[in-house]
C-alpha cells in the first residue's frame, strides 16, 4: 500500500460516493454539488493517470464552466423562492434493477478481461506534447471544433433567445 | 486541299438545308420573311458545292473520299458474329457531280419560286419543305451505304408526298399525293427486301465492302440466282422513285403539285434518284438483271412517249417525257452504257428543269390555264420563256449543238452495240423510235404553245413576261444545255472532259460467267492497245467505236423526222391531225387514255385489295369479332367467379391482415411511452441480455 | 489486487457510467439528467486516459479526452439552450411531461 495506491483509492472513493448522491439525492442543488466532488474526483484521477493538463482542463471546464451552466438552468427552470428544489423521479425499481445487473456485467468484463498492459512513460508535464500535436497531427479536428464551439455558442443563443409565441 | 474538307463539306451541304428546314418550319410562322433564309441557305449550299466539286475533280479525280463510323455495334449475336453498321461518306466523281447538279437546279428552283408562289397562303411552309426535300436528295448522294441510303429514300417520298399534296385543298393533289406515296412503297417494298438479301449476306450495308465480297466470289446464299434477284429487287426501289413500268403511274398524276416542285423533284432530282441508285448497284448486276432492267427502261420509255403524243396538258406531256427520258437512262444501264446513262441523267436534269420551269412561266402568264390546246402565239409575249424553252426542246429531241445530242447519241449508241453484241436489237429499236416520237411531240409542245394564233384571246392579251426571277434561273438551265460544257467536240462525248476524265464505267464485279461475254474485261495487253480507254472488253470498246456514227446519224434522221412531222402536223398543217385521230381511232384512244393503265389498275390491283379488304372486313365482323365477343362473355363468367373469390377468400384475408395488426398493435401500443428515459431502459435490458448471450467475459 | 492497475481505473468508469445511466433514466428534471450525461461522459474519459497510459497509445487517448470535454461544453451549452426553450413553452422542465411526438 504505498502512497500512489492510498490516493487512488481516495480519489476513487470521492469520485464513486459523490455519484451515487448526485443520482440518488431528491435536491437538484444538492446534486449539483455532490457533482462538484464527482469533477474533483475525477481529475484526481486524470492526476494519476499522468494526464495533468487533462486534469486541469476537466476542472477549468466542468467545474467552472459547466457546472454553472447547469446551476444557471436550475435557476432559470425553477422559482427562486423554493428553497429546496426537488426533482421528481420515475422508474426508479426498473432502473435499479437494470443498472444494477448491467454494472455488475460491466464490471465483471472490466476485471476478468485479460487486458495487455503496457504501461507507458508519461513526462511529467504533457502541456507542451498536447500543444504540438494539436497545431500538427490533430489541427484539422482542432479547427473543426473551434468552428463547432462558434456554431454551438450562436446556436444556443439563438436557441434560449427565441420568444414564446 | 485534304480529304477532311471534302468530307466536311459534304456533310456541311447535306446539313444546310435541314437546317433551314427547321428553321423556316418552327419560326415560319412568327417570321414569314423567313423563306430568303431559305433561299440563301440553298445559295450558299451552292457554292460549297461547286467548290466541293471543283476540289474532287482537280485534286482527287480518280480516288473516292470515304469516311465513316460505326452507328452501331452488335456483339455476341445468336448466330456468334459481330456486326458493325457503319454510317458515312463516299464522295466520288459521280456523287460530286450530283451534289452540284441537285443544289443547282434547288436553287434555281427557290429563287423562281419566290415569284411563282407569291401569295400562297403557306408560302414559307413551301420553302420549308423544299429545303427538307434537298436534305433527303443530298443524303441519297453522297451515302456510302444502302441503310442510309434507303432512309433518305424514305425521306425523299415523305417530302415529295408533301410537296405533290402541297395544296391538300384540291382533291387531286391530295389524292396524287397519295398514290405517289403508295405507288412508291410498292417499289420500296422491293429494294427493302433486295437490301435484307444483301445484309443477311454481308453482315454490312455499305456498298464498297458488298462489292468487294462479292469480287471475292461470295455470292448471296451461294447462288448466281440470288445474286440476280437482289439486283432486280434493289432496282424496283428505282422502278418506284424513277416512275418505271410498272408504276410509272403516280408520275403524271404528281403535276398536280406547284411547277417549280415538278421541275425539282420530277423532272430533275428526286426521279432520277433511281437511275442513282442503280449507278450505285451497277457493278453488282448480273447480265440478267441488266437485261430485265433494260427491257423495263424501253418498254417504259416507248409507252410513255405514246402517251405523250396526245396530252393537252402542258405539264402532263413534259411528265410522260420525262418517264420516258428516265426509261432512256435505265435501259441506258441495263445494256451497260453507264457513262452515258449518268451524262444523260445530268443534261436531262437542266433541259427538264428548264422545261418544267418554262411551263411554269407560261402558266403563270397565262392565269393557270395549263391545256396547250387553248394557247398558242406566246412566242412574242414572252420571248424569254420562249426561246429558254426552245433551246431545251432541241436538247431533249436530240439536235446537235445540245447537251441532249452528246448524252443521247451515247445511250442510242450504246443500245445498238448492245443489239449487236448480244442479238437483242428490240432494245435500239426502242430506242429509236422513241428519239422520233420525243421530237415529235417536244415539237407539237412548243409549236401549239408558242407559235400559230392565240386560241384565247382574252387570256393571250393578259399574257405577259415573268419577271427575272423566274426567267433568270430559264436562262442559266438552257445555256447549261448547250454542248460546250460538256465536250469541245459538238459531235462527239468522247472528246469531252465528262466522258474522258469524271465519269469512267466501273468494273463489274459480279463472277464472270453471270456477266455479258462483252463486258468480261480482256487481257492486260489487249487493254494496253486501245489507250487505257477500255473498262469492259476489247470487243465491246470497239462495237461502241462501230456505233457511234450509225447511231448519230440515224438519231439525226429519226429526230428530224419527227420535227418534219410536227411541222407537218401543226405549222403547215398538210394533214389534219384530228382527221387522222378518226382514222386512228383505238391508237389515239389508247394514247389519249394512256393505254388504260389507270383504268386496268383500277379494276385488278386496287378492286382485288378493295374486295380482299372487304372479305377480310367480314371475316373480322363474324369470326374475329365473334371471337371476341365469346372471350368477353367468358372474361365475365369468370370475372363474376374472381369477384366473389375476392369478397370472401382475398378480402377476408386483408381484412384479417389489417385486424391482426391492429390487435397487435393495439397491444403493444403500452410500449411507446414516448419517454425518452423508458426507452432507455429497454436499452439497458437489452444489452443485457446481449452480454448473457455472447458471454464475453 | 490491492495494487492499483489498470483494471481499478476501468472498474471505477464502469461505475461512473452505471451512476450515469441510473441519474438519466430516473430523474424527471431535465437539468438532472444532463447531470448523468456529464457522469457519462467522465466515465467515458476515465477509459480514454487509462488506455492513453496503460495501452501504448501515445497521447491519442488523451487527445480525444480532451476533445470530448469541449463537446460537452458545446453540449450542455446547446442543452441548457433547448432546456431553456422547453421551460418557455410548457412551463415544466420535466421530461416525462414532453411527450407530444406520442401522439
Amino acid at each position: 500500500m504505498d502512497f500512489y495506491n492510498i490516493v487512488f483509492y481516495l480519489f476513487a472513493l470521492i469520485t464513486v460516493v459523490s455519484a451515487a448522491f448526485v443520482v440518488t439525492t431528491k435536491n437538484v442543488i444538492h446534486s449539483a454539488f455532490f457533482l462538484l466532488f464527482t469533477f474533483f474526483g475525477v481529475a484526481g484521477i486524470y492526476v494519476l493517470l499522468g494526464a495533468d493538463f487533462i486534469a486541469v482542463v476537466q476542472i477549468m471546464v466542468y467545474v467552472g464552466g459547466i457546472l454553472i451552466l447547469l446551476l444557471f438552468g436550475v435557476m432559470l427552470t425553477n422559482k427562486i423562492t423554493d428553497v429546496e428544489i426537488r426533482t421528481g423521479t420515475i422508474h426508479l425499481l426498473p432502473a435499479a434493477i437494470g443498472v444494477g445487473v448491467f454494472m455488475g456485467a460491466l464490471i465483471a468484463v472490466m476485471v476478468w478481461t485479460n487486458w495487455k498492459s503496457v504501461p507507458t512513460e508519461i513526462p511529467l508535464t504533457t502541456t507542451k506534447t498536447l500543444g504540438n500535436l494539436l497545431i500538427t497531427d490533430y489541427v484539422l479536428i482542432f479547427e473543426l471544433l473551434g468552428i463547432l464551439l462558434l456554431i454551438a455558442l450562436i446556436g444556443a443563443a439563438s436557441i434560449a433567445r427565441r420568444d414564446k409565441e | 486541299m485534304s480529304e477532311s474538307l471534302i468530307i466536311n463539306l459534304s456533310v456541311l451541304i447535306l446539313f444546310l438545308p435541314l437546317f433551314g428546314f427547321t428553321t423556316v418550319i418552327f419560326l415560319g410562322k412568327k417570321f414569314p420573311k423567313l423563306y430568303l433564309f431559305e433561299v440563301a441557305i440553298l445559295t450558299s449550299a451552292l457554292l460549297l458545292s461547286i467548290f466541293v466539286l471543283y476540289a474532287k475533280l482537280t485534286f482527287f479525280n480518280v480516288k473516292d473520299i470515304i469516311a465513316e463510323f460505326t452507328w452501331i455495334s452488335m456483339n455476341n449475336l445468336p448466330f456468334g458474329d459481330v456486326i458493325n453498321i457503319n454510317l458515312g461518306v463516299k464522295i466520288d466523281n459521280v456523287a460530286a457531280i450530283m451534289l452540284f447538279v441537285v443544289n443547282l437546279i434547288s436553287a434555281l428552283v427557290h429563287i423562281y419560286s419566290i415569284e411563282y408562289m407569291r401569295g400562297d397562303r403557306y408560302y414559307t411552309r413551301y420553302f420549308a419543305y423544299l429545303g427538307l426535300f434537298t436534305f433527303s436528295m443530298l443524303g441519297i448522294v453522297i451515302t456510302h451505304n444502302l441503310l442510309m441510303m434507303y432512309i433518305f429514300w424514305e425521306l425523299v417520298g415523305l417530302s415529295s408526298y408533301l410537296l405533290i399534296g402541297f395544296w391538300f385543298h384540291k382533291k387531286s393533289a391530295a389524292d396524287a399525293g397519295k398514290k405517289a406515296f403508295i405507288v412508291n412503297r410498292i417499289g420500296d417494298i422491293g429494294m427493302f427486301i433486295g437490301i435484307l438479301i444483301l445484309f443477311t449476306n454481308y453482315k454490312t450495308f455499305t456498298f464498297d465492302v458488298i462489292f468487294e465480297q462479292i469480287a471475292a466470289g461470295n455470292l448471296p446464299f451461294g447462288s448466281e440466282a440470288w445474286l440476280t434477284a437482289a439486283g432486280i429487287l434493289v432496282f424496283m426501289g428505282a422502278v418506284g422513285k424513277s416512275a418505271q413500268f410498272p408504276l410509272h403511274v403516280w408520275l403524271p398524276d404528281a403535276m398536280e403539285g406547284p411547277t417549280p416542285v415538278s421541275a425539282l423533284i420530277h423532272a430533275a432530282t428526286m426521279v432520277a434518284a433511281g437511275v442513282f441508285l442503280v449507278t450505285r448497284i451497277f457493278v453488282m448486276l448480273t447480265a440478267d438483271a441488266m437485261l430485265v432492267i433494260a427491257v423495263i427502261g424501253a418498254f417504259t420509255s416507248l409507252l410513255s412517249a405514246t402517251i405523250a403524243l396526245t396530252q393537252n396538258d402542258i405539264k402532263k406531256v413534259l411528265a410522260y417525257s420525262t418517264v420516258s427520258q428516265l426509261g432512256y437512262m435505265i435501259m441506258s444501264l441495263g445494256v451497260g452504257a453507264y457513262v452515258f446513262a449518268f451524262f444523260h441523267l445530268v443534261t436531262h436534269a437542266f433541259f427538264k428543269a428548264c422545261l418544267f420551269l418554262g411551263s411554269g412561266s407560261v402558266i403563270h402568264a397565262m392565269h393557270h390555264e395549263q391545256d396547250i390546246q387553248k394557247m398558242g402565239g406566246l412566242k412574242k409575249k414572252m420571248p424569254i420563256t420562249y426561246w429558254t424553252f426552245l433551246i431545251s426542246t432541241l436538247a431533249i429531241s436530240g439536235i446537235p449543238l445540245t447537251s441532249g445530242f452528246l448524252s443521247k447519241d451515247g445511250i442510242l449508241a450504246g443500245t445498238l452495240a448492245f443489239g449487236k453484241l448480244t442479238g437483242h436489237w428490240l432494245i435500239p429499236i426502242t430506242g429509236f423510235t422513241v428519239a422520233a416520237l420525243t421530237a415529235f411531240y417536244m415539237f407539237r409542245l412548243v409549236i401549239l404553245t408558242f407559235h400559230g394564233e392565240p386560241k384565247d384571246h382574252h387570256k393571250f392579251e393578259h399574257a405577259h413576261e415573268t419577271p427575272w426571277v423566274m426567267t433568270a434561273p430559264l436562262v442559266i438551265l438552257s445555256v447549261l444545255s448547250i454542248f460546250i460544257f460538256y465536250t469541245p467536240n459538238p459531235i462527239s462525248p468522247d472528246a469531252g472532259w465528262f466522258m474522258k476524265n469524271w465519269v469512267k464505267t466501273p468494273t463489274q464485279v459480279v463472277p464472270d460467267n453471270t456477266r455479258y461475254h462483252h463486258m468480261v474485261e480482256s487481257t492486260e495487253e489487249a487493254k494496253a492497245e486501245i489507250h487505257g480507254e477500255i473498262v469492259h472488253s476489247v470487243e465491246y470498246t470497239e462495237t461502241m467505236h462501230w456505233a457511234h456514227y450509225p447511231a448519230m446519224l440515224m438519231s439525226l434522221i429519226v429526230a428530224g423526222f419527227g420535227i418534219l412531222i410536227a411541222l407537218i402536223f401543226y405549222t403547215w398543217k398538210k394533214v389534219n391531225a384530228d382527221k387522222l385521230a378518226d382514222k386512228l381511232k383505238l391508237l389515239y384512244k389508247g394514247s389519249l387514255n394512256k393505254w388504260y393503265i389507270d383504268e386496268l389498275y383500277d379494276k385488278t390491283a386496287i378492286s382485288g385489295t378493295l374486295n380482299f379488304s372487304s372479305i377480310l372486313a367480314w371475316f373480322d365482323q363474324k369470326i374475329i369479332d365473334g371471337a371476341v365477343n365469346g372471350s368477353a362473355w367468358l372474361t365475365r363468367v369468370v370475372s363474376k367467379f374472381s369477384g366473389w373469390f375476392d369478397t370472401f377468400a382475398v378480402d377476408g384475408l386483408v381484412n384479417f391482415t389489417a385486424f391482426f395488426s391492429g390487435f397487435v398493435g393495439f397491444s403493444f401500443k403500452k410500449l411507446q411511452t414516448g419517454k425518452v428515459q423508458t426507452y432507455i431502459v429497454f436499452v439497458i435490458f437489452s444489452v443485457i441480455i446481449l452480454l448473457l448471450l455472447f458471454k464475453p467475459f | 489486487m490491492l495494487q492499483v492497475g489498470l483494471t481499478h481505473f476501468l472498474v471505477v468508469s464502469a461505475i461512473l457510467f452505471s451512476f450515469g445511466i441510473y441519474g438519466i433514466v430516473t430523474r424527471k428534471n431535465a437539468v438532472m439528467v444532463l447531470m448523468g450525461i456529464e457522469l457519462v461522459l467522465n466515465a467515458a474519459n476515465i477509459n480514454f486516459i487509462a488506455f492513453a497510459k496503460y495501452g501504448n497509445f501515445g497521447f491519442s487517448g488523451q487527445m480525444i479526452a480532451l476533445f470530448v470535454i469541449i463537446l460537452a461544453a458545446a453540449e450542455a451549452a446547446i442543452a441548457l439552450a433547448i432546456v431553456l426553450n422547453i421551460y418557455k413553452t410548457f412551463l415544466s422542465v420535466n421530461v416525462d411531461e414532453i411527450d407530444h411526438l406520442k401522439e
